[in-house]
């Protein structure tokens, strides 16, 4: 909780403020499994270094009765780290990485409240991370989209035989990306824009 | 491999627990999102809290909830709590995201697929 690194400046450096006309955010969730590269991709397409913002985890769980320290003193911290891209002088969109394993759920129920939606991003060298996470996803009725990141040294399958591998459904679309290019990344999430956008058609068109 | 990958230590509870003098952030979770933007509406005091002067001083720009976080390395549950104090006593504007239907609102995915065909 102290000072990491040598930023002694506390908060943003001029160049990172919005503009005071900034009204609205908005939140995509990136979902993946350690090292999967969430942080990459954020990186990517951040117009700022991302961020890293913690949240408590205590083992008792929250909310049940008013033993507030207590339950403090078993906290837990998980980090999530983010970046944000203007995409106007109004609207802010937020991208957050966070840890598909299943004890960090916790962190989930604020994290996808008003989300637009989630791209799940899965290292094709280890998929079982990504089968839980989908099936949470789906349980939540969050819309997604699957990147399967690029890694030199990773197999590459045709991602017809991916989808049958992570018995994905026809409708969720899945990409291939280079979360190290901010391109790719953003093709990314356009992937999941258009997702939505298709989701939201009026029916019968 | 990311921080958030790496971060899974124990806090320090105590520092926390003095910070919101006891404090949960139960009720605020529901005014306050990861993403809603902060504004100052006032300046810092001598005699407030440090964190919440830190708030009023970093904030001038709009700053989401998620910024303030990372900013001040105060866990979200902890930074609801100050903001939420500071939003009783109007010396903060917070600025709601956009509530959420089923689906989000065509005009404003369309908006948002402009500005990232544009980076």
């Amino acid at each position: 909780m102290d000072f990491r690194d040598s930023e002694t400046v506390l908060g943003p450096q001029s160049a990172d403020l919005l503009p005071a006309s900034a009204t609205t955010a908005v939140k995509i969730v990136i979902v993946g499994g350690f090292g999967v590269g969430k942080t990459t991709l954020v990186g990517s397409v951040s117009e700022i270094r991302p961020l890293t913002t913690e949240e408590t985890m205590t083992q008792a769980g929250a909310g049940i009765d008013d033993t507030a320290g207590v339950e403090l003193k078993t906290a837990t911290t998980v980090a999530m780290d983010f970046g944000r891209i203007s995409i106007g002088d109004e609207l802010v969109l937020y991208v957050f990485g966070t840890p598909g394993q299943e004890r960090f759920w916790f962190l989930w129920n604020g994290l996808f409240e008003g989300a637009l939606g989630a791209v799940v991003l899965v290292d094709t060298r280890r998929l079982e991370v990504s089968f839980d996470v989908i099936g949470r996803l789906e349980d939540r009725g969050v819309p997604f989209v699957v990147a399967a990141n690029t890694f030199p040294e990773s197999p590459s399958y045709p991602l017809d035989e991916l989808r049958a591998a992570l018995d994905l459904p026809d409708e969720v679309p899945i990409v291939q990306c280079d979360a190290r290019t901010r391109e790719s990344s953003r093709d990314v999430l356009m992937a999941l824009m258009r997702h939505l956008y298709n989701l939201s058609a009026p029916p019968g068109r | 491999m990311s921080a958030a990958d790496q971060d899974w230590d124990e806090g320090n509870p105590e520092r926390l627990y003095v910070i919101t003098r006891g404090r949960r952030a139960l009720a605020e979770r529901t005014t306050f999102d990861l993403v809603t933007l902060v504004v100052s509406r006032a300046e810092p005091t001598p005699t407030m809290q440090p964190e919440h002067a830190a708030i009023l001083r970093i904030c001038g720009s709009p700053l989401s909830v998620a910024e303030i976080s990372a900013y001040l390395r105060l866990p979200m549950s902890v930074v609801t709590v100050l903001l939420a104090d500071l939003l009783a006593e109007e010396r903060i504007e917070a600025r709601a995201p956009v509530p959420k239907a089923i689906l989000p609102d065509r005009a404003l995915l369309e908006a948002v697929m402009h500005g990232l065909q544009r980076l």
